[in-house]
């Protein structure tokens, strides 16, 4: 079944003197079976890395993942890229940090460099109430075994000193440092999944969308899709933004909106930006990518959307929150502007789970966040389907919590998908 | 002679006199690596280098390899340079789009030592190592070092030139206009659309990059209603300078389209000059809302995909003929043209005109077009048919092309210059910004648009009509057409007589043997190889190609490169070219400078700031400042002598604890509530009764949101039967008003209720302590009875004070003491500061800010931001017993949900050291005395702390696992971040007064 060699500092080597001509494609481009035990919605890094799992740790075969455009077109690939366990509650935190754990063996573990760069991610904050916020936070991480350090002003600026600390409207006043936090090589890790599943006998069928599911008796059967129908044992639903409209078609509601979040990213300039920074007085946050692209992001647009699109107002909200906190970046100029579509939950928080329909499991809800959580949801979600109960580290992510009263609100903000 | 004189000597000798349709009179000096060199205005810094015969500008990012300058445009994507020095250097401009001034300093970028010599080059060794995908498929051994080792090397060769490292000097604006019809690009096709829009008197914009309107008439003899096309498009520039409701915007790029018909546009108002004029922002954003768009953005032209095709000296053929007709310089003495359409043929003529030998025509069309041969051999140039330019020679400079000829045969042919044309793309992304995808016209191999943008059309080039006499007829349409669909009569569209010209192609995507790199994106080096290794590796589909090896996402945006790619990538898959995908592009279509899109917001005018009423008088008594929000509040008044804040907050609530303290409380909320169904309204958001409030009272109310959690806590007074004025935290007025007003408007429309935010209408001051009435009445003037039986505690009435000002008085304590509430018109507030502070100082009172008023809300028991915090009941913090058990009211039924009566949810209780030398800081965790410090034993934690002046310790609340039931019991306050571990009593929340018998008086 192997389709690709393993890769090592001789097969570079090796194939550099052939000049390249023997390698194989990443993952094989396969056309549907008609029916397969597992079938996952969404060749997404959450899809991929679901079926990766289900065959690596849970010893599952006769699994497929279909996407409907090409795998890594959505979101795994419009991100910016951060990594971070640095969450507050104990229905996240340790969800969060095993999937820091899962990044930092990552690369070993899947054969492929994704890049994987803990780089530091720092908070910032204002005034001695995000002082304390952030204090709470990095005490709770502790508490989890996680890394956290509370910087003071001096530390901060030691740190990053080409932040404005002279002219600030909000002044800095020191932060919260998560240092193996950073970014990944976000195409990477959905290319990465997709060689690892593949090399263990996942199909990837791309070009395949689901445009129903056939549910009999409470039971789901299977797909069909663009590319006919396709019989499933159990079906995974992994689509991201998509997740509301899918569902649909199983005659579910979710507890999900769908926004737009837009993503920046700077000409390449030479490094100037160690890890990653949050501005704790705007919506700002930035990191520079190992090809020097400044890559920053800013609030979601705040209505709900489909189009996979950003608007000026936001695009002109990020770039104040940039220059106050980087006035330095005014003549830098902004290359690419793009929007993704985000499943905004009532809580901030996601959802793992079966569904009222048999058969038929769900992860959903990341927000603008779910990049970072991508090995821990795959393996969360490969667990759930597979011993049929939730991973013990995803018990929270349930999608009944709305109506008992257990909402893992990180900011508080209450069911307003788009104020998390 | 002095070494500038004699660095001038062979200055621009590749200028031709009596060319160029730029001032050659005046002559201006500028710098390129620390060399002196000459141009003229009008010329671009690549116009002016090449006249000097400067080939070398720059390094390529990968290979670091020579490269010069491609094209004569936005698309350039070898010749950036660092532009401006300090605080205002700019990386990554382009060389071709910067107009020359008198002083200009350039330097080229990414090369070290020089650029000349360039020790990264060796890279080009490693070639095949580091083709694409080569990171993900290494640097994995050992896993730690990534981080130590390989990613700080990556990240030292990364980027290409330099950011200033000192805060932007220069000054940005933002305007907003709306027109009828917003025509993009100022070329013959937007000429004749804004031209025919304007004649039918639609309000029109045009805008276009350059310095001046006309395009490519600018750059290519033609003629235009027997006008040199050039003349013409001066004329017609003129004439819509000077008609009413026309605005022309030069130097301004259309980069982004947005929906609801918005498009942003860049004007770069100042970079002409070496600093902004006085009063002169660098650049101005506009955000245009047009009924109408023309898009007539022209085309670019496609490199050819040949051996060595990056070495300076091979350009686009297009940029020959405009450095050549517009700027009056040639870019080479002895040229090679390599095409394979009919539209490279007038580059012969131009060449030979400037006085520079054409030493071969290249077409790798066998057959041409008797009109097309009959202009080659009336050149007299050698055309070589069905051949193909293999490689290059040369090292920074090419010295010669190597020609296979149709049968077989190489040819080499020294040369400097190689023109090369491979058709040319339309220029769509702005068709394509809202995801519409363009649709592949086999005539002039390329994309077209398709599916439009609203209210959007296409002319000339931009829609795949290559020739001039379709541009002016497209764009003098189109323009009739939007000025009438926006609402204008409809006039008849006027024509135009050009020359003919032939336009056909037989499109050649790469070079089918070549001899070195063929480069396909030169500022990202990928080659054919990579985009062979692409497919060869399953990464195919455009999105994938591009990721894999990074095509087109260079500061170019792929312009010169992304189609070439897919015909290759389509070849190797044999498939078609829309097959492997189309471009869509993403905004903006040439990048936008940050500090243009963060405009004036930055520094101190980041946010407004909101300001007290006694801001000003509160700044002449050195108060210290805090922010809240956006407002600006004194933290606290430090007096002369005070060692340090802490003592003068002590004095601030012992003063006030004893005497009498005055704050200003203008900055809480203040929403008026007027009408019948007032009550009504207040009871549905409130937990407790309402309905038994008399007129002149008042009372603490808190409200939920929709789930049950505490959204906000005041007090409101009913001023009038059917008239209350709700009061809501500082933090909280804005969210509390879109609650109601969702409320109002959308849950009971039918309720009569009014709603009118009134915060920066009063000026608030809290007078409190137990002289407070004594200081009242110095001021309310004496007709009116203030005494405790006529004004008791949650009173509140209309009073005047000072001899007849109407004042609004509340008897209200958020510090626990006796205490009122005084509020007049806000511009009296500064008047009524000094009085009650020269009134006060018989007391010997003080004022007192945020710092004091928190420590005494907690030692009250009182809460803040930090308790209600979004995820707290009302049972949660000790208010269950509010919630009215006779009514609805929002957050009612989600609240009861099992999850929120759950009796281990933390709840509020007050904290004390067991050591009165700890301290307690908000933040830190509950744990049992003695459990082991980890999560598994989290309990809840500190919210609120400050260290009590009269009980001599700290004091704190937090929210602890079933807390009220654990007043007495000693649990861990667990503070690792700031390295602290000690011990508390949990008691009751109140620390001070708890029998409130201070506040009553
Ligand atoms: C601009 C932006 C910035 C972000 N930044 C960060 C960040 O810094 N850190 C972080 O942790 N998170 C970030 N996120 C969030 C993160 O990207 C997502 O939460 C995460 O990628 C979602 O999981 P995924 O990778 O599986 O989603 P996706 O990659 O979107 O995968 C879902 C897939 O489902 C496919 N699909 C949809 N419908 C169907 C159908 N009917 N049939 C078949 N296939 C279908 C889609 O085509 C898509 O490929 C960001 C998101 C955006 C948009």
């Amino acid at each position: 079944m192997t389709t690709n060699d393993r890769y090592s500092i001789f097969s570079i080597l090796r194939q550099a003197w052939r000049g390249n001509t023997g390698w194989k494609p990443v993952w094989r481009d396969v056309a549907p079976k008609p029916a397969y035990d597992v079938v996952i919605v969404g060749g997404g890094g959450h899809g991929l890395a679901t079926a990766y799992y289900l065959a690596s740790q849970y010893g599952r075969r006769r699994i497929a993942v279909v996407e409907k455009g090409w795998i890594g077109s959505g979101n795994v690939g419009r991100n910016t890229t951060i990594i971070r366990s640095n969450y507050l509650l104990p229905g996240n935190v340790p969800f969060y940090e095993l999937s820091m754990k899962l990044w930092e063996g990552l690369e070993q573990d899947i054969n492929y460099n994704a890049m994987v760069s803990q780089r530091g991610v720092l908070n910032l904050y204002h005034s001695d109430a995000q002082r304390d916020a952030y204090a709470r936070r990095g005490n709770a991480m502790r508490l989890h075994g996680v890394d956290a350090e509370l910087l003071d002003a001096a530390k901060v600026r030691r740190l990053v000193p080409f932040l404005d600390f002279e002219n600030a409207r909000f002044p800095i006043r020191g932060g919260l440092l998560q240092r193996r936090g950073g970014t990944v090589r976000h195409d990477a890790v959905a290319w990465g999944y997709a060689r690892a599943a593949d090399r263990l006998g996942v199909d990837i069928i791309q070009n395949c969308e689901v445009i129903g599911i056939r549910v009999d008796g409470g039971r789901a059967m299977g797909l069909d899709t663009s590319r006919g129908y396709i019989g499933a044992r159990q079906i995974g639903v992994s689509v991201a933004g998509s997740s509301s409209r899918v569902a649909a078609m199983a005659g579910l509601r979710l507890p999900i909106e769908s926004h737009v979040l837009q993503a920046f990213v700077s000409e390449a300039v030479k490094p100037f930006v160690g890890g990653v920074v949050t501005f704790g007085a705007g919506h700002f946050y930035i990191s520079q990518s190992d090809k020097g692209g400044l890559v920053f992001g800013g609030d979601i647009d705040g209505y709900n959307s489909y189009a996979q699109r950003g608007n000026l107002p936001v695009m002109e909200d990020v770039c104040e929150g940039g220059m106050a906190l980087m006035p330095r970046l005014g003549r830098v100029r902004m290359l690419r502007q793009w929007g993704g579509l985000v499943d905004m939950s009532m809580d901030g928080s996601p959802i793992i789970d079966r569904t009222p329909v048999e058969g038929l499991y769900l992860n959903a809800g990341w927000c603008y966040g779910g990049f970072k959580a991508t090995p821990a949801a795959g393996l969360c979600f490969a667990h759930l389907l597979s011993c049929d109960e939730p991973h013990d580290v995803a018990r929270g992510y349930r999608l009944d919590r709305f109506a008992t009263g257990h909402a893992i609100d990180e900011k508080g903000m209450g069911p307003y998908p788009n104020l998390h | 002679m002095s070494e500038r004189d004699a660095s001038k000597e062979a200055s621009q000798s590749f200028r031709v006199p009596g060319m160029g349709s730029i001032d050659t009179t005046r002559t201006i000096t500028f710098t390129f690596d620390g060399r002196i060199y000459e141009g003229h205005p009008g010329d671009t810094l690549a116009s002016a280098l090449l006249a000097n015969g400067v080939r070398l500008v720059g390094r390529s990012f990968k290979y670091h390899r020579p490269r010069g300058i491609l094209s004569a445009g936005s698309e350039e994507p070898n010749a950036l340079v660092e532009l401006r020095t300090g605080n205002r250097r700019e990386p990554n401009t382009k060389a071709t789009t910067v107009e020359l001034y008198d002083g200009l300093e350039a330097s080229s970028q990414n090369r070290w030592p020089s650029l000349a010599f360039d020790v990264l080059s060796i890279n080009q060794l490693a070639g095949s190592v580091l083709s694409a995908g080569f990171y993900y498929k290494t640097f994995m051994w050992p896993a730690a070092f990534w981080e130590k080792l390989y990613e700080p090397v990556i990240r030292r060769a990364a980027g290409l030139g330099r950011a200033a490292s000192e805060a932007d000097p220069d000054s940005y604006d933002k305007v907003t206009a709306h027109c009828d019809v917003l025509v993009i690009g100022g070329g013959p096709a937007g000429l004749a659309a804004a031209l025919s829009a304007a004649s039918a008197g639609a309000r029109v914009i045009i805008a276009d990059e350059n310095p001046e309107l006309g395009g490519r008439c600018l750059a290519e003899k033609r003629t235009i209603d027997e006008m040199p096309s050039a003349v013409w498009a001066k004329h017609a520039q003129e004439k819509l300078r000077s008609t009413n409701e026309v605005r022309v915007l030069t130097r301004t790029t259309v980069f982004g389209v947005y929906d609801g018909r918005t498009y942003g546009a860049l004007e770069r108002v100042s970079d002409h000059l070496p600093v902004p004029p006085q009063h002169q922002p660098r650049q101005r954003l506009w955000r245009i809302i047009a009924k109408r768009v023309v898009l007539a953005s022209g085309a670019t032209e496609r490199p050819m995909v040949f051996g060595e095709n990056d070495r300076p000296g091979v350009m686009l053929a297009g940029a020959v003929r405009t450095y050549i007709n517009r700027f009056g310089v040639v870019p080479g003495r002895h040229a090679a043209v390599f095409a394979n359409n009919d539209d490279a043929i007038t580059t012969i003529a131009d060449i030979q005109r400037a006085g520079a030998e054409v030493v071969a025509y290249v077409d790798s069309r066998k057959e041409l077009s008797p009109a097309v041969l009959a202009v080659l051999s009336e050149a007299g140039v050698d055309a070589i048919l069905g051949g193909h330019v293999e490689s290059t020679t040369g090292t920074r400079h090419i010295t010669g092309a190597t020609v296979r000829t149709a049968d077989g045969e190489i040819r080499n042919l020294p040369c400097d210059l190689i023109a090369m044309s491979g058709g040319w793309n339309p220029n769509l992304q702005l068709a394509t910004h809202l995801n519409a995808r363009p649709h592949w016209n086999e005539t002039i191999a390329a994309f077209v648009p398709s599916a439009l943008p609203p209210g959007m059309a296409v002319a000339g080039a931009a829609n795949g009509l290559l020739t001039l006499a379709e541009a002016l007829a497209s764009g003098a349409q189109l323009g009739i057409e939007a000025a009438h669909e926006a609402g204008r009569p409809a006039v008849e569209a006027r024509s135009y007589s050009t020359t003919p010209e032939a336009s056909s192609i037989a499109p050649l995507w790469r070079v089918p043997e070549t001899k070195g790199k063929a480069f396909v994106d030169f500022q990202h080096d990928v080659t054919t190889d990579d985009v062979v290794l692409a497919h060869r590796e399953g990464f195919a589909a455009v999105e994938h190609l591009k990721r894999y090896t990074t095509l087109g996402m260079g500061t170019d945006q792929g312009k010169t490169s992304n189609v070439n790619a897919l015909a290759i990538m389509a070849a190797l898959t044999e498939s078609t070219i829309p097959a492997v995908g189309t471009t869509t592009a993403r905004p903006p279509y040439t990048p936008v400078a940050i500090g243009a899109l963060g405009g004036a917001h930055r520094g101190r005018d980041f946010k407004p700031e909101r300001l007290p009423p006694s801001y000003k008088w509160a700044r002449e008594q050195g108060a210290v400042f805090t922010q809240a929000g956006l407002w600006l509040r004194p933290q606290y008044f430090p007096r002369p002598g005070e060692r340090d804040w802490q003592e003068t907050v002590f004095r601030e609530v012992d003063t006030t604890r004893n005497a009498v303290g005055i704050c200003d409380v203008s900055t809480l909320g203040k929403i008026d509530v007027q009408g019948r169904d007032a009550i009504k309204f207040l009871e549905s958001i409130y937990i407790n009764n309402w309905g038994s409030l008399a007129v002149g009272r008042a009372r603490y109310g808190v409200m939920l949101r929709e789930d049950g959690m505490v959204l906000d806590d005041g007090t409101t007074a009913r001023l009038g039967e059917h008239h209350f004025l709700m009061t809501t935290t500082t933090g909280n007025a804005a969210k509390v008003l879109q609650h109601l007003e969702f409320c109002r408007q959308c849950l009971w429309p039918d309720l009569d209720v009014q709603l009118a935010p009134v915060t920066d209408q009063w000026a608030q001051f809290s007078m409190a302590g137990p002289k407070s009435r004594d200081l009242l009445r110095k001021i309310v003037d004496s007709e009116f009875d203030i005494s405790d039986a006529a004004f008791p505690y949650m009173a509140a009435g209309e009073v005047a004070i000072c001899g007849g000002l109407k004042a609004r008085l509340f008897r209200l304590s958020f510090s626990g003491e006796r205490a009122y509430e005084i509020a007049v018109p806000s511009r009296y507030g500064d008047a009524l500061i000094r009085r009650l502070m020269t009134a006060t100082e018989e007391f010997d009172g003080t004022a007192y800010g945020t710092e004091a008023m928190g420590v005494m809300r907690i030692e009250k028991g009182h809460l803040g931001a930090a308790e209600m915090n979004g995820t707290t009941t009302a049972y949660d913090l000790g208010l269950g017993r509010m919630m009215s058990d006779r009514k609805d009211f929002i957050g009612r039924t989600l609240g009861s949900r099992s999850g929120l009566m759950d009796p281990d949810r933390p709840r509020l209780v007050g904290l004390r050291p067991i050591n009165p030398k700890h301290k307690i800081s908000a933040g830190a965790h509950l744990l049992p005395q003695k459990a082991h410090r980890t999560a598994a034993n989290d309990e809840g934690h500190v919210t609120s702390a400050a260290f009590s002046p009269i009980l001599g310790h700290t004091i704190a609340l937090g929210l602890l696992k079933r807390g009220p039931e654990r007043v007495g019991e000693i649990v861990g306050v667990c503070d690792p971040v700031r390295g602290r571990d000690i011990l508390a009593k949990v008691v009751s929340p109140e620390f001070f007064d708890p029998s409130g018998e201070k506040l009553r008086g």
